[in-house]
């Protein structure tokens, strides 16, 4: 049962072939099992997931099943889930609570979907390989000696590893892309606005967004259609109607513009990977779909302003953990100013202070303008780029990441680690949605093809990856485990 | 020398919205600690805001009101700090583009005089928390109900030169915001918080002197008295050859002086950015129309109405429009009672004479417009004289009848204007004075009209107050003459 996608699950229910507890409960053995060399999840929920699956059987029995009803899945620990810890991958959330549910666990509940537990990430989704986690690095099912990216590494590693069928991750510079990519699965981030961030831990609130990761872009297509939709919770959710993803999946991709931007075949692509995103492109041309080159000419500007804008934001959201009403307060506080400190230096990791650090240089007086103002005039022009681009052709396509997934302990300088998302980052400055499908290996760990569209073009990214996975079998790939093959 | 002292005001006025400005949570005063914060108002992980449209309205509504500019875009801003009682870290206000652009307030002086005074701004934003430092032991009680009540916060130009100016335009913004119906304007619950940017110059200097800031100050007395001490500390210290230096201070109404609370050294870097979790502001004009037309009448334009159209005294009209409160009461009895001057002297003269004893406001008054609307039009009427309206308006205080009708039935006050029963009265009192008739008799005519209180005082009293005086009086006159 390990190995189907979400929809072969889904048709299993449907026929009574197995029910939600027992699919549940044969993942759950899995975890046990399996999880400890991978440290995918954080929390597991066993007691509430078998209630939940109960309750789905229940519902199916009653004949008011919908296409998620008894689907199992995970979900990373920034989303807030009621009675649940929701630690953020943090010392400073690890005795934290959340009395309430994210939208997006509401939504999926409200679906039938049943909750295995909350999987492994960066702090505060801070990182680029799941090393930032206070709960440990998350390791590559394809590889132990290999991270899984991040900083949705554990949603990627679980769902890889077959404990899951399906996660859900966020994406604030790559965080669902890349790690899918490094795991082989897929996984999408949609337009910024599609998905309500309600509940989700904000790291920086103009580039968060929540998206789906699975073995396929049609359970992603699935899975979108259950968690979009406008919020009244969240203002910057959009009004906008929620297509069925799943009704344009098969449509052919005959006169498909494909762009595939200069910038994002340069120096420092793995040729292995730009091997293998190349060949998946002929593919595509074979499903009939014309290619050019495009420019997205400030590219390089990408990185420099994402490490302004983002740090900016975190370094204000994440002033509310200061020991005063949640989360790590440290021991027998002198005063106000050494709860301050002290709490939050023992709290925070490395990475994250960093991050806040440099936010609150850039937001000082006599630095904002040189540094947030400008890097906000950067990220018009990168989003004018896209619109550009996107007059020309219909989708862009290229290597989600320049390299396969790197060894654990491999990048310590931290500049070097954030050149990992160069090929995803921009997207989430633009607010633009993208997917990661697999598409081939390097080196013996799985390469992620990056499809980009337009704001809101969920439906064709979707459609244009499902061709593809209609024709490779790259998403059907599975690592073989040690404990397994033993 | 002569100085010159420069003042300008930054005005907090809490919005009479239901709920806060970000949440769902209400914002009624005085709940036990910590039951009126939701979510979003403990700044728990992962929560977002959303705007209040209310406030929104509020805001625009005043500005409106000031006939300020309403910008087309305003956008919300973080300040940061750490704050116990501040739950985000951060305060959600509009530092770069706020909702209401310039505009201007007119205040009238003591001499009776106005002037305008330039508003500079007003923003949005959301009110902390309270800290409680009692009863805590070396531990501070941190209570968020107050936390995102939403504040407007209107700023001045330095316009006013004298403490008086700074109470009066104090006193305006309290007017309109009442008025406008955006505030409760209750300053003891803090609805209203004043900070007081205060210099001093030589007259006729143009720059301006270096600037103190009073924070907090909330009451009228106390903004004129916080000015007072400040202005004088300020001379003093130029004039013994020191300098003022920029900085926060705070006044002790009990000690009535102002002490230092931080120097612009050690002001906070607040690092405002845009709030990426609010959208900007964007106002349609049709809504903005829609508020304009709606806006109720304003209290310099009701002030100009009651003294052209009613016919009232510039003192009564201003009396009678300061508080939106009292003009409403107001008009409500002129209405019932129909007589414009009669109303104005009943409000202003027995209900203020019966609700400053108490301590009362209007609002509070046990005596309704309504029936006072009624009393008012009985003594117009001649159904009852001055001194039964009296007796009828206590009644009506004490709850001793529903309207001034029921009290005169009941209490047989109805004015007795019949001329045969008022004679016979007379003549039985004349019958039963017979040395008062005699004494009245033997004066110098040019004594007996003082004398004449005496035979009215005792018609009244057997009319048990109810007859006509004036007539009494007369028929009085006529049968004493007529004995001598």
């Amino acid at each position: 049962m390990h190995d189907k996608t979400l929809t072969e699950l889904a048709a299993g229910l449907a026929a009574g072939e197995f029910s939600s507890r027992e699919l549940t409960q044969s993942l759950l053995a899995r975890i046990e099992r399996l999880d400890g060399s991978l440290n995918s999840f954080i929390t597991v929920t066993g007691e509430q997931a078998l209630a939940a699956a109960d309750a789905a059987d229940a519902a199916r029995a009653r004949g008011e099943a919908g296409p998620l009803t008894g689907l199992p899945l995970a979900l990373k620990d920034i989303f807030c889930t009621r009675g649940v810890k929701t630690s953020c991958g943090s010392r400073m959330l690890d005795t934290f609570t959340a009395p309430y549910d994210a939208s997006v666990v509401e939504r999926l509940a409200a679906a039938g979907a049943v909750s295995l537990g909350k999987t492994n990430m960066d702090e505060f989704a801070m990182g680029s390989s799941n090393e930032n986690s206070f709960y440990g690095p998350v390791k590559n099912p394809w590889d132990l000696a290999a991270v899984p990216g991040g900083s949705s590494g554990g949603s990627a590693a679980a769902v890889a590893a077959g404990l899951v069928p399906a996660a859900m991750g966020t994406d604030t510079g790559g965080s669902i892309r890349q790690p899918a990519a490094f795991c082989g699965i897929t996984g999408l981030k949609p337009t910024y606005g599609r998905v309500s961030r309600y509940g989700m831990i904000a790291y920086a609130s103009s580039l968060d967004q929540a998206g789906p990761m699975a073995r396929s872009a049609a359970d992603c297509a699935q899975l979108l259609g259950a968690i979009a939709g406008h919020d009244l919770r969240d203002s910057t959710s959009v009004a906008r109607g929620v297509p069925d993803y799943s009704e344009g999946l098969d449509a052919p991709l005959s006169g498909l513009k494909i762009g595939l931007p200069r910038e994002y075949f340069g120096d420092g692509l793995s040729p292995e990977v730009e091997g293998a995103v190349r060949e998946a492109i002929r593919v595509y041309e074979s499903l009939g779909a014309t290619v050019r080159e495009v420019s997205l000419p400030h590219t390089h500007y990408a990185i420099p302003a994402y490490y302004v804008i983002a740090p900016a934001e975190a370094s204000s959201n994440l002033s509310r953990f200061d020991g005063v009403r949640f989360g790590h307060r440290c021991e027998a506080p002198a005063d106000l100013i050494d709860l301050y400190k002290r709490s939050r230096a023992e709290g925070f990791g490395e990475e994250v202070k960093r991050r806040i650090l440099i936010g609150t240089h850039t937001l000082s007086e006599g630095f904002f303008d040189a540094y947030y103002k400008q890097a906000q005039k950067v990220r018009r022009l990168i989003r004018q780029d896209f619109l550009d681009a996107f007059e020309e052709v219909d989708v862009l396509m290229g290597p989600a990441s320049p390299t396969p997934a790197f060894d654990l302990g491999a990048n310590k300088d931290p500049v070097s680690m954030y050149l990992q998302d160069i090929y995803t980052i921009a997207v989430n400055l633009a607010g633009i949605p993208g997917i990661s499908v697999p598409a081939g290996f390097a080196g013996g760990r799985p390469v992620g093809l990056q499809i980009l569209g337009t704001h809101f073009a969920e439906a064709q990214l979707l459609n244009v990856a499902h061709q593809f996975q209609q024709a490779t079998d790259w998403h059907l790939r599975r690592p073989a485990l040690a404990e397994e093959t033993a | 020398m002569q100085w010159e002292t420069v003042i300008g005001l930054e005005v907090h006025v809490q919005l009479a919205t239901r709920s806060k400005i970000f949440s769902g949570a209400s914002t009624a005063f005085g709940a036990e600690p910590n039951t009126q914060a939701c979510a979003v108002d403990l700044g728990l992980p992962g929560v977002l805001p959303v705007l209040n449209e209310a406030a929104v309205a509020m805001a625009v509504q005043f500005g409106l009101g000031i006939h300020a500019e309403i910008p087309e875009v305003s956008v919300f801003d973080r300040k940061n700090y750490f704050y116990p009682d501040l739950p985000k870290g951060y305060q959600t206000s509009q530092m770069y583009q706020p909702i209401v652009g310039p505009g201007e307030v007119e205040i009238t002086l003591e001499d009776g005089s106005t002037k305008r005074i330039r508003v500079h701004h007003a923003h949005l934003e959301e009110d902390a928390g309270k800290s409680l430092h009692e009863d805590f032991h070396g531990m501070t009680g941190i209570d968020l109900n107050r936390a995102g009540t939403p504040l407007l916060e209107i700023v001045s130009e330095p316009d006013m030169r004298s403490a008086k100016e700074a109470a009066a335009y104090l006193k305006a913004i309290h007017s309109i915001v009442t008025y406008l119906g955006i505030s409760d304007g209750n300053m003891a619950e803090g609805s209203m918080r004043c900070d007081v940017n205060v210099s001093v110059r030589p007259a006729g200097q143009e720059a301006f002197g270096t600037r103190a800031e009073i924070k907090n100050v909330n009451s009228f007395r106390f903004v004129e008295r916080a000015i007072a001490f400040e202005v004088e500390r300020q001379i003093e210290l130029i004039e013994d050859g020191g300098e003022v230096v920029q900085e926060t201070r705070l006044y002790d109404p009990e000690a009535d002086e102002t002490r230092s609370m931080r120097t612009k050294e050690e002001a906070n870097d607040y690092r405002y950015f845009p709030c990426p979790d609010l959208l900007p502001v964007v106002l349609d004009q049709a809504y903005v129309d829609h508020l304009r037309d709606n806006l109720p009448e304003l209290p310099a334009e009701k002030r100009a109405r009651f003294e052209g159209e009613l016919g009232l005294s510039a003192y009564d009209a201003g009396v009678l429009s300061a508080s939106r409160a009292m003009a409403e009461y107001f008009e409500a009895v002129k209405e019932v009672c129909g007589d414009a001057k009669l109303a104005a002297n009943w409000v202003q003269g027995e209900l203020s004479g019966a609700l400053n004893r108490e301590g009362l406001a209007i609002d509070d008054s046990p005596v309704s417009a309504a029936q006072l609307g009624e009393l008012v039009a009985r003594v117009k009427d001649e159904t009852i004289n001055g001194k039964a309206a009296k007796q009828v308006f206590q009644a009506l205080w004490h709850h001793e009848g529903d309207s001034a009708d029921a009290i005169i039935e009941a209490k047989g006050l109805k004015q007795v204007t019949d001329t045969g029963a008022i004679e016979a009265m007379i003549d039985q009192v004349i019958a039963d004075s017979p040395a008062q008739v005699a004494q009245y008799r033997d004066a110098e005519p040019d004594k007996r009209g003082k004398m004449i209180g005496y035979f009215v005082g005792q018609v009244m009293k057997a009319s048990r107050g109810t007859a006509n005086p004036q007539q009494v009086n007369a028929l009085l006159k006529e049968k004493l003459d007529a004995l001598c």
